[in-house]
């Protein structure tokens, strides 16, 4: 037999402390193999905030840093800035990065900041329980809207890769999905680009990964690809929204 | 690196200083959102840092700023802000990170008078904020009060020691008189910061190679870790109030009133002390140079042998809890002060210090 994939090396071989379907597992196993790709795990830095994105520290055998909730960018330019020779990456969730954290979001990317973000959406808040974000779908029902987001009282959903992509500092955007194995091809090649955007063109990289969240969807896991599906990419569609 | 350019004598406001005085203590991160009274600092940087292979960005907000600095604290970089009373406020989140992950930093608040947006008046009102923690959480932060703009310089250059020395983040605390107010000061000797030693806990390509990844985390993962951290920050802020405490005793040897202010009102009040001694009375000053830790010691010393302290603040009151605290009820503890851009004259020090004497009626 032969072995085609086995567990990256950047890996701690900590259990990831994710819920049962959650995609934050998948996505954090991508960054992990881009990283021994590209041969990196002695120089990158992965800065962590809040929400359910804190815990990836305990499962990438990397440096790390542990910002505030939002201001995952302003401590990545921080890092960047006084380590230049570093990979310095940002793991962000939807509230993180697009409430609390657009400011600084925004701002990092309009300077054109040689970081990488890897920014998971899954539509809500996953650590707090299930409250909105500023992805949540229209009607879609959460614990502080139980009754669904209504735009006229609550706006519309933010799409984070097209905002972004508008700016120019950014060399990179793409938005991706993990929810079948050709996506999570896909999502793994989309990632190595925003590492790359880093490294190869000194620019701003950002992959936005569509993603479960079953417990505060109240899915099951199989549900909740399908979920992506009928629900997120219609309103969130798959794509590179910018590439220099 | 390149080093500061400035003659080691020379002529400087307040916040120039200080910007030198960052510089030459090997400061080469600086970011920072314009506000005033504290703006010529920021400008400061913006000229000369880039000079000396730095960097200086002027950020989207306060709460980026900090952040940012966050960062290159992470990376064991000798990295400052500053700004000045609301600005201070958005910073608490920041602040509260830093000295949980016990990040060594320099934050300079150049403060205005009242809470909200209040106006760019001299004033001491962000004692209590400064001193008591400020953000969320069980904290304390070293704090510097300069008299002048000799100290602004000289605090500037050994906050970074400081701050390195306990991994904790010091900040100065500074009106806008001693801001806006020019004199002749004397720039402290250049550190290289190309010589300062790696940070062994430090993130970044710069600090490899090593062995083991390195870990900059503002909280642990279990309740006994946490439990443990709070103990082991408690422990650090007994070592650095142990060691570090400053203040300056004024003609206090045999004073029979002592004053006890900080920063501009300290100065203000050292002119009253010399008018009392010269009408027979004797007075002395007690100055926290160190706001926290507070010289809580040398007023209880003080406290069993005198008639009286009066304290002399810019504010409604604040630094006068921590005097009557230390005081132990041993001596009565008088107030002058006023928020909102009060600043006491010697004359109006020297007759509260005479009729809490029984001297004159105040
Ligand atoms: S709450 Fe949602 S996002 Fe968070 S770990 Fe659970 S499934 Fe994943």
């Amino acid at each position: 037999m032969r072995l085609v994939k086995g567990r990256p090396r950047c890996l701690t071989g900590a259990g990831f402390l994710y819920c049962p379907g959650c995609h934050h597992g998948i996505v954090l196993r991508l960054v992990a193999e881009t990283i021994d790709e590209l041969g990196i795990a002695a120089k990158a830095v992965m800065v962590t905030s809040i929400g359910c994105s804190v815990r990836c520290w305990t499962n990438l055998d990397i440096d790390a840093c542990q910002g505030a909730h939002g201001r995952g960018l302003a401590v990545a330019t921080g890092i960047k800035r006084a380590s230049p020779g570093s990979v310095v990456f940002t793991y962000q969730g939807d509230g993180d990065l697009a409430a609390i954290g657009m400011a600084e979001t925004l701002h990092a990317a309009a300077r054109g900041e040689a970081v990488t973000v890897i920014f998971v959406n899954n539509a809500v808040f996953g650590a707090t329980g299930g409250q909105m974000a500023p992805t949540t779908l229209l009607g879609m029902k959460t614990s502080t809207y139980p009754e669904g987001r209504d735009a006229r009282h609550t706006g519309y959903p933010i799409r984070v890769a097209e905002l972004l992509a508008s700016l120019e500092g950014v060399t990179y955007s793409a938005r991706v999905a993990v929810n079948s194995p050709a996506r999570v091809r896909e999502a793994s090649r989309a990632v190595r680009k925003a590492f790359l955007a880093q490294m190869d063109k000194e620019g701003f990289g950002i992959v936005e990964v569509l993603s479960a969240c079953p417990v505060n969807l109240k899915l099951s896991p199989v549900e909740a690809l399908k979920w992506i599906d009928d629900a997120m990419i219609p309103c969130f569609p798959l794509g590179v929204f910018q590439e220099r | 690196m390149k080093g500061p350019e400035i003659a080691p004598r020379t002529m400087m406001k307040g916040n120039e200083a200080l910007a030198e005085g960052a510089l030459r203590g090997g400061c080469r991160f600086y970011f920072g959102y314009p506000i005033t009274p504290q703006n010529e600092l920021l400008e400061y940087m913006a000229v000369h840092l880039p000079r000396c292979g730095g960097v200086f960005l002027q950020t989207e907000s306060e709460l980026a700023a900090i952040s940012m600095v966050y960062g290159v604290a992470s990376t064991g970089r000798r990295a400052m802000t500053s700004s000045s009373s609301p600005g201070i406020s958005l910073m608490q989140e920041g602040i509260s990170y830093l000295a949980s992950a016990e990040l060594p930093c320099l934050i300079v608040n150049i403060t205005r008078g009242s809470p909200g947006l209040g106006r760019i008046t001299p004033a001491q009102s962000d004692y209590f904020q400064a001193v008591k923690g400020g953000g969320h959480g069980d904290y304390r932060l070293i704090v510097l009060a300069p008299v002048g703009v000799q100290e602004m310089a000289d605090f500037a250059c050994e906050a970074f020691e400081l701050a390195e020395r306990y991994r904790a983040p010091v900040m100065i605390l500074g009106d806008g008189i001693v801001g806006q107010m020019m004199e002749p000061v004397r720039l402290p000797c250049p550190v290289d910061p190309g010589e300062t030693p790696v940070a062994r806990w430090a993130v970044g390509e710069w600090s490899r190679p090593r062995a083991r990844r390195n870990l900059v985390l503002s909280a642990p993962l279990t309740d006994p870790e946490l439990r443990q951290m709070n103990l082991d920050l408690q422990e650090k802020y007994h070592r650095i109030a142990q060691a570090e405490t400053r203040y300056e005793a004024y003609r206090t040897e045999d004073a029979e009133m002592v004053i006890v202010a900080f920063g501009i009102a300290a100065r203000l009040s050292m002119e009253a002390v010399d008018s009392l001694r010269d009408q027979g009375v004797r007075a002395g000053l007690l100055r926290p140079i160190t706001l926290w830790p507070f010289p809580s010691r040398a007023l209880e010393d003080l406290s069993g042998r005198v008639l009286g302290f009066l304290v002399v603040e810019m504010n409604e009151g604040q630094m006068v809890e921590d005097v009557c605290a230390c005081s132990l009820g041993r001596a009565p503890v008088g107030f002058l002060g006023g928020g909102g851009g009060f600043v006491p004259t010697p004359a109006q020090i020297a007759k509260r210090a005479l009729s809490m004497l029984g001297g004159v009626p105040a």
